[in-house]
């Protein structure tokens, strides 16, 4: 009986596969691959849609997924960037240098910040932080310099990613902790012994051993970032732009909308018509991508069991 | 180990044995010894910081009618009521995802972990868990809405106008959190399950109990902290989820009943959340009333920190024995992927 239950779950999760590609099906059809490609503003063409009157010149379908893509791809990156520089430093922290206690506080706090919600995270993102960058760090000029292009306020690039570091820190930290303190400690001492500081050992014997695992918690965080939706949608900036490095600075400051808020922001539209296509294919694409992290995640912890150890 | 030598505030002066002295360190490795010093407290910092100005900013718009007022339409914070049918809508949701969840999980684990035959399904059903974990809670949301919208689960929520069904109601949104808390309740009973000596089995056997029996009788009641931890871990994902509730709740300002069944209605109804109501009540949805979103937001966080300390409780008992500090860790990996 138990093992129908399993069979049941199984079919479930691979209806879900299938029902939302086939649904997301229709906006790729018309598209083709240039779905993923730039080409004018999202916005305007969500907007085309929901009305039911197609932009000129194109089908009702027509759909240019680029500036949502580069959202997600500047916004994971970058954030998850940052997350491996602080998790791994501070994975040393917890499991070479912190004293007892402090180690014992250190604990709560990771879970603390893996649990609270990302809507909470939203709010102290727009109501505390945006503002904040908005009146220290962008400068009159250099809102003037782009007014014509793209309004730059609070709500940005560098607001969304700092907060989405935060929210991917504590994955990070609790897998590189836990494979740190599984390292074999007669490795560390053997490295003591020929003289190599500890720092040094820390370096070359532990992170090294610890790699893998390092790998997955990339990975997984990586996976994390993509499906944040209710954060960005909050303090990612209030339209699909599609921020551009060129920029310089100014690039930091600039709003732009991953896929999976685009999905929360349009979510009125998940009934109508051709947006809804739309929608679905963008989730088809999370979906699709999740799948691969899922697998990605799965094959980086394969070098782990070779030390026997358990991440 | 130094801990004498803390002092709060300042990062102290670890009092170390004289070869872990840093000073005859290359500049370079001290750099990082500090800056590993400065990454550990600044992470602490920010806990600290989140949950004091959440609480200052929460206890000075806390009221306690705002526990029993519904909420109103009204451009004025004065007037827009409380949110006593957010606070509902999250006991409700919750209970029907746990309630989904918890017997889901804990009976694919059990399958998992004693009967696994064939080892094809068995391997299956966990990378399919494991991806299910790793799926964004906004397609769940989508799949959620694509299957409810159909005819034939008309009685789940209610028909709109025109006709179609309008897939929305506590029932769906409540099966679709499930989802998110399936994977969490597997991986913590399987892990558990897992930590049990083989020597307790034999021991059942030997009494001539049937697998059945073993299970139901000497197995669960044995990892009930295991269990227990995964359910309340699932818990805490699906009260903090906002996007399942937007696309499948309807997110709106007060809990809509359908038809004149007291419970069964309400069940079929739309309704709110807290997380939906602090999404609605910031800048960025349409109420823009920040002494409600910080209100409610506080509570939450409240229904969080309640939910990781009831965590840290059930791991400190049990198989675990007394967890140490990297076991509890694990929790946190729990939270976002049944681990192997």
């Amino acid at each position: 009986m138990l093992g129908a239950l399993a069979v049941l779950v199984l079919v479930l999760i691979g209806a879900m596969v299938v029902t939302v590609l086939i649904k997301a099906w229709p906006s790729f059809a018309h598209n083709g691959l240039r779905w993923f490609g730039p080409g004018g503003e999202v916005d305007a063409q969500t907007r085309a849609m929901r009305e039911g009157t197609a932009l000129p010149g194109h089908s009702i379908y027509y759909f240019r997924a680029w500036p949502l893509i580069w959202g997600t791809l500047v916004t994971t990156v970058l954030a998850v960037l940052a997350a491996l520089i602080v998790s791994t430093l501070a994975a040393i922290f917890i499991t070479e240098f912190a004293p007892a206690r402090m180690r014992r506080a250190i604990e709560p706090v990771i879970r603390l910040l893996a649990g609270v919600p990302s809507v909470v995270y939203g709010l102290l993102g727009i109501l505390l932080i945006a503002p904040w960058i908005n009146e220290n760090l962008i400068s009159n000029p250099r809102k003037q310099s782009v007014i014509y292009v793209v309004q730059l306020n609070g709500a940005n690039l560098t607001t969304g990613t700092l907060i989405l570091m935060v929210m991917i820190t504590p994955i990070m930290v609790a897998i590189t902790t836990n494979a740190l303190a599984s390292v074999p400690s007669s490795w560390q001492e053997g490295s003591a012994a020929l003289g190599v500081n500890r720092w040094r050992t820390i370096w070359r014997v532990s992170l090294r051993t610890a790699r893998p695992a390092i790998a997955a918690a990339t990975v997984l965080a990586t996976a994390r970032a993509l499906g944040e939706a209710v954060m960005l949608a909050m303090v990612s900036g209030g339209s699909a732009f599609s921020a551009n490095p060129l920029d310089g600075l100014t690039f930091l400051y600039e709003p732009v909308r991953p896929l999976a808020a685009e999905i929360l922001q349009e979510s009125e539209g998940l009934t109508i018509g051709a947006l809804s296509h739309t929608l679905y294919a963008i989730g088809a694409v999370l979906l699709v991508s999740a799948t691969f992290l899922s697998l990605a995640g799965w094959a980086a912890k394969q070098p782990l069991k070779r030390y026997g150890i358990r991440a | 180990m130094a801990g004498a030598a803390l002092s709060p505030g300042a990062p102290p002066a670890p009092v170390r044995p004289l070869r872990e002295s840093t000073s005859s360190w290359p500049i370079l490795d001290r750099v990082g010894y500090w800056l590993s010093w400065a990454t550990g407290i600044g992470l602490c910092l920010i806990a600290a910081a989140i949950v004091l100005y959440m609480g200052i900013k929460g206890l000075s718009y806390l009221r306690l009618s705002l526990f029993v007022t519904s909420p109103a339409p009204s451009l004025h914070q004065t007037q827009s009521g409380g949110f006593s049918d957010p606070i509902i809508g999250t006991l409700t949701v919750t209970a029907i995802g746990t309630l989904i969840a918890a017997p889901l999980g804990v009976g694919l684990a059990v399958w998992f972990s004693e009967y696994g035959r064939p080892t094809w399904l068995a391997r299956a059903i966990e990378s399919a868990l494991e991806m299910l974990a790793g799926v964004p809670s906004v397609v769940l949301a989508i799949f959620g809405l694509l299957i409810f919208a159909q005819g034939f689960l008309s009685f789940l929520s209610q028909r709109a106008a025109t006709g179609g069904v309008l897939g929305q109601s506590f029932v769906n949104a409540g099966i679709v959190m499930s989802a998110l808390a399936l994977p969490l309740v597997f991986a913590s009973t399987r892990e558990s399950l897992a930590q049990l000596p083989d020597r307790t089995r034999e021991a059942s056997y030997a009494l001539g109990k049937t697998r059945a029996t073993t299970i139901r009788r000497v197995l669960l009641p044995s990892i009930r902290p295991g269990m227990a931890s995964g359910i309340v871990l699932g818990m805490g994902r699906i009260i903090g989820d906002t996007a399942i509730i937007t696309i499948l709740l309807g997110a709106t300002l007060k809990n809509e009943p359908v038809g004149g069944t007291p419970v069964l209605g309400a069940l079929r109804g739309t309704g709110s959340t807290l997380t939906s109501y602090v999404f609605n009540n910031s800048p960025a949805g349409e109420g823009n009333s920040h002494e409600k979103a910080y209100a409610a937001a506080f509570v939450l966080l409240l229904l969080v920190l309640l939910l990781n300390a009831l965590v840290t409780r059930l791991t400190e008992g049990g198989p675990m024995g007394r967890a140490s500090g990297a076991q509890r860790l694990r929790m946190v990996l729990l939270q976002y992927l049944p681990w192997k």
